[in-house]
């Protein structure tokens, strides 16, 4: 076992037990129960394990939760309460979305898209989900539900 | 079926309905199997085999049974000596000869010999998954290895390495089907013939999801619970209990909860699903195992691999007059669930495709090789078909030195000539391929192309236009004729519409959603069917102790033959709905009429709301209870009379870049007829999904393995699957011609993309390189090989030339 490690999850403060090769995405899920956040490879490509770190996305089973120490971690769970954030809106109004797997890191991505460059084109879109694979939707929809989204935060919404 | 505007107010079939699951998935909240976690669950790990083709010789566990968290390991011998049984194949094909298909045991651990590389030979269980893996490393397997038979075109030559004693020259059968005299005398006719050789690529199906299991017993009450990564419950439950377990079913629970994607390579029962489920009870324990992305790479069923040689016979003025093709299919090491079929009863049936040619033959060898199980891949048989015929076709548009969309006009089979026999065994119903290929041309602006390929060709760029017709055949069908073909099962489908007392109405379908958006589609037929709001409607599916038994999804089934089950199990309801408001409106019957949730005595303003039907059947103070049961609540089952026909148009346009070889597809059109469409915002996701994976398959996927049988391509480095950047905004549009034989009058649109795409994507791509002469490149056209191809070819440097 390594010395405990501390963050901030979804604004509650944390504190991990884990053996040192443990991955951040794994002790999310097994530990504290957000199975929102996915596996989906083991070679760090498919970003459904893309969850926020201190703000910017990051792929969750490229970090050990050493790795996680005092850092503030934001996750699908997260991202709203109640309502649905407007990316989330935007998904579901644009069906950017079949089986559900790939979403979460999509919509964790494109959040963070937006925060960077709050109007981005379909070039910039796609070329941002580099990292994310989707194979339900042919990315149409993703497209349209990112420019949507990208409209409806408007960089007004903290996300 | 209520007007259109009723139909948009309650969400009824037509309106673009956003989807019901939708918030759950958006907000984190699916539940997929990884997702689960059993009180004093264990974690399973299996040790695969390194080797394609080896001897299994002694196995050694005392190290890893020692080691920290290890709770049992188990190899084949262990799973023999219980009496469990091997993996059974669902279709039996019956040879040229008569006689049945070779099919060799598929033993769930390996015993004697492995045959692929990731056939599985010890699972460990232990109490985290990384203490099972850690201790897997510790065990000492000894394998005799021995040469590998890995492509099927090679396996089936002399001196080829054996991998059953009952398959000499590997070779699981040899069918055919069609006229071969008649295919003989069209050619001897023939003015002009078009022949192609080429190869259907193997791919890997990935779903986002990887597969998981976790087997759970119960010793207090023998019960047995399996969850697991399947698009049918059902089916793995009557499989896995009457086959490898021994399992009655009223003591085995499967459930299939939310599954992240399956296009095929989820139907099967695989080996994971027995281990977990005997191991639970031979521990006691919960038993979980998730696959990695690298194990899902040797363990999932692969899609397609054929090696095929096609000739067409024409006349003089390019009418189609013999089809004759010879395929051989790989396998892989084990027969598959479904694997028999799909090249013989979903591949070659489909070769007459869109046209009225009158002579086809078909011969198909299906091999064994030391690969992973080859098995039905989104479309599944028909992707492979249309690919052939459509290559071929643009060759034969060459040959005969006509356009390529007049060649296929030339030779469609009329709008007045349903319902069409082919020749090849199947029925069409309906369809206008005249109409959806004007369609796809005119929204490509065709017309405008030879302008835009001169710009591209200034540019430096080859660009070129592809079309590319399909026929498909979806809801598979009927079970008697299926049986006929070699389905040990039928392929029904049933559904139950409970309507709650206060109205309100839970629909149980035997078919399973992951990811088409059952929960929506099928609570619009509810709301069409009854007048009840979309939202009054639950769709319950994929657990074996909830739904009545049903065959699942696959084979864009679900809304031609499960929705046909929920359109007679509506009737019912009404029916009895007619029979409780006739007595609490004191008229007959027959005068009880109803519609958009009301009934009423005809003629007349005495009515009863469907919700106050509902109360009566379920508080019946003043009910006919003496000839009439309480309770609404109907399940009805549905055999489909034939398959229906989606079809379609699709072009593709592209440039390739002769700098890089890399190909850019510029603008794809798809035009197609699913017959009634239900939700058009989802049917229009499935397509661009499915067109997706076809220009993924014709560009970028490619399952490769050594010469030794090591897939070279197994992890998300290797093998490329299309992100976002790698595709276009696609053109999409809709003709319709009902089916003629369902209740919906739907046809299916889950695969359509998939078998359209890659054939119009590489017509494209040899249209852009007829600068070089004529050449043939087989699918995927990757820049690597099309940039060795134009540098070959120097003549076509020249920006002048490749606008000529």
């Amino acid at each position: 076992m390594s010395a405990p490690v501390s963050m901030t999850v979804n604004g509650r403060k944390v504190t991990a037990n884990v053996e040192p090769r443990t991955l951040l995405v794994q002790y999310l899920r097994d530990q504290l129960g957000l199975t929102g956040t996915h596996v989906g490879c083991d070679t760090s490509q498919c970003g459904a394990c893309l969850i926020h770190v201190d703000g910017k996305s990051v792929k969750s089973c490229t970090m050990l939760v050493a790795q996680a120490a005092g850092a503030e971690i934001l996750t699908i769970e997260g991202l709203s309460t109640g309502e649905l954030h407007p990316m989330q809106a935007a998904f579901k109004e644009h069906h950017g979305l079949q089986c559900g797997f790939c979403t979460p890191g999509m919509v964790m991505s494109a959040v963070d898209l937006v925060k960077q460059n709050p109007t981005p084109s379909e070039h910039d879109i796609r070329d941002w989900l580099e990292g994310n694979i989707c194979r339900c939707t042919g990315y149409h929809n993703i497209v349209k539900a990112v420019e949507a989204g990208a409209k409806a935060m408007g960089g007004s919404h903290a996300g | 079926m209520p007007d259109d505007a009723v139909s948009a107010a309650i969400g009824g079939i037509g309106a673009a309905v956003r989807r019901k699951e939708d918030f759950r998935f958006l907000t984190g909240q699916g539940h997929y199997t990884d997702d689960i976690n059993r009180p004093g669950q264990t974690h399973a790990y299996l040790l695969r085999s390194p080797h394609a083709h080896a001897t299994l010789d002694a196995i050694d566990s005392t190290r890893a049974l020692a080691a920290p968290g290890v709770v049992a390991i188990f190899t084949g011998a262990d799973l023999a000596a219980s009496g469990v049984g091997g993996l059974p194949c669902g279709w039996l094909i019956t040879d040229k000869h008569g006689k049945p298909m070779v099919e060799p045991p598929h033993p769930v651990l390996a015993q004697g010999k492995v045959r692929h590389v990731g056939d599985p030979v010890v699972v460990v269980i232990a109490e985290t998954r990384d203490q099972a893996k850690d201790a897997a490393e510790l065990i000492e397997v000894s394998y005799g290895v021995l040469p590998a038979a890995v492509e099927a075109t090679d396996a089936i030559k002399p001196g080829a390495a054996q991998l059953f004693d009952e398959a000499p020259a590997n070779t699981c059968y040899e069918w055919e089907i069609g006229d071969k005299a008649a295919t003989d005398a069209a050619f001897a006719k023939a003015k002009l013939v078009a022949r192609l050789d080429l190869i259907n690529n193997r791919l890997v199906a990935n779903p986002m999801e990887p597969r998981a299991a976790i087997g759970e017993y119960e010793s207090g009450t023998g019960d047995y619970t399996l969850y697991t990564t399947s698009q049918n419950p059902h089916v793995i439950r009557l499989l896995m209990g009457a086959f490898v377990l021994h399992l009655p079913e009223h003591k085995l629970r499967v459930v299939a909860p939310d599954v992240g994607g399956g296009f095929g390579s989820k139907i099967y029962h695989y080996a994971e699903e027995a281990i977990v489920t005997w191991a639970s009870a031979k521990v006691k324990r919960p038993v979980k195992w998730t696959s990695d992305r690298s194990e899902a790479f040797i363990s999932d069923a692969q899609g397609r691999d054929h090696a095929s040689h096609a000739e067409l016979a024409m006349d003089e003025n390019g009418k189609f007059l013999g089809l004759r093709v010879e395929t051989v299919a790989n396998m892989g090491a084990y027969l598959s669930t479904f694997a028999p079929a799909i090249p013989t009863i979903l591949y070659a049936t489909l070769l007459a495709g869109t046209y009225t040619t009158p002579a086809i033959h078909v011969a198909v060898r299906a091999v064994f090789t030391n690969t992973v199980p080859v098995d039905a891949y989104r479309g599944a048989g028909r992707p492979e078909a249309t690919y052939l015929l459509e290559r071929l076709v643009d060759v034969a548009a060459r040959v005969a030195k006509l356009d390529p969309a007049e060649i296929r006009r030339r030779n469609f089979i009329p709008t007045d000539a349903y319902p069409y026999q082919t020749p090849v065994a199947l029925q069409y119903d309906s369809g206008d391929y005249f109409k959806t290929l004007d369609m796809a041309l005119k929204t490509a602006d065709r017309d405008g192309f030879e302008a835009r390929r001169a710009e591209a060709a200034a540019r430096g760029k080859l660009r070129g236009m592809g079309i590319a017709t399909y026929i498909e055949a979806c809801g598979i069908a009927p079970s008697a004729v299926a049986g006929a073909l070699g389905a040990r099962a039928g392929l029904y489908e049933t559904a139950e519409v409970r309507v709650h007392p206060t109205g309100s109405v839970t629909l149980f379908t035997g078919t399973h959603s992951h990811g088409q958006g059952h929960e929506t589609t099928f609570a619009q037929l509810v709301a069409s069917g009854l007048g009840v709001p979309v939202e009054l409607v639950e769709v319950v599916h994929g657990d074996t102790s909830k739904i009545p038994f049903g065959m699942g999804t696959y084979g864009s089934r679900s809304l031609a033959v499960g929705g046909s089950a929920v359109m007679k199990a509506i009737d019912k309801v009404v029916a009895k709905g007619r029979k409780i408001a006739a007595h609490l409106l004191e008229a007959a019957e027959a005068d009880v009429e109803f519609a958009d949730g009301t009934f009423r005595v005809s003629g007349t303003d005495r009515t009863k709301s469907f919700a106050e039907i509902a109360f009566t059947a379920y508080v019946p103070h003043n009910y006919p209870i003496e000839t009439l049961e309480p309770g609404l609540d109907e399940t009805a089952f549905y055999d489909p009379k034939n398959f229906t026909y989606p079809s379609g148009a699709h072009v593709a346009e592209i440039e390739i870049d002769r700098e890089t070889g890399v190909v850019e597809v510029v603008k794809f059109t798809a035009a197609d007829d699913f017959g009634r469409i239900i939700n058009p915002m989802i049917v229009e996701g499935q397509v661009h999904g499915g067109l997706a994976q076809g220009i993924g398959q014709a560009l970028y996927e490619a399952a490769i393995y050594d010469k030794d049988g090591q897939l070279l391509t197994g992890s998300f480095m290797d093998y490329c699957m299309p992100r976002a950047a790698n595709l276009p905004m696609f053109d999409v549009a809709t003709n319709v011609t009902l089916c003629t034989h369902n209740p919906l009058g739907v046809k299916g649109c889950g695969e359509a993309g998939a078998i359209g795409a890659p054939a119009a994507i590489m017509n494209a791509v040899h249209d852009a390189l007829s600068p070089l002469g004529d050449i043939h490149v087989d699918m995927p056209a990757t820049a690597h090989k099309l940039w060795h191809l134009i540098q070959s070819h120097p003549e076509s440097q020249s920006p002048a030339q490749a606008a000529e």
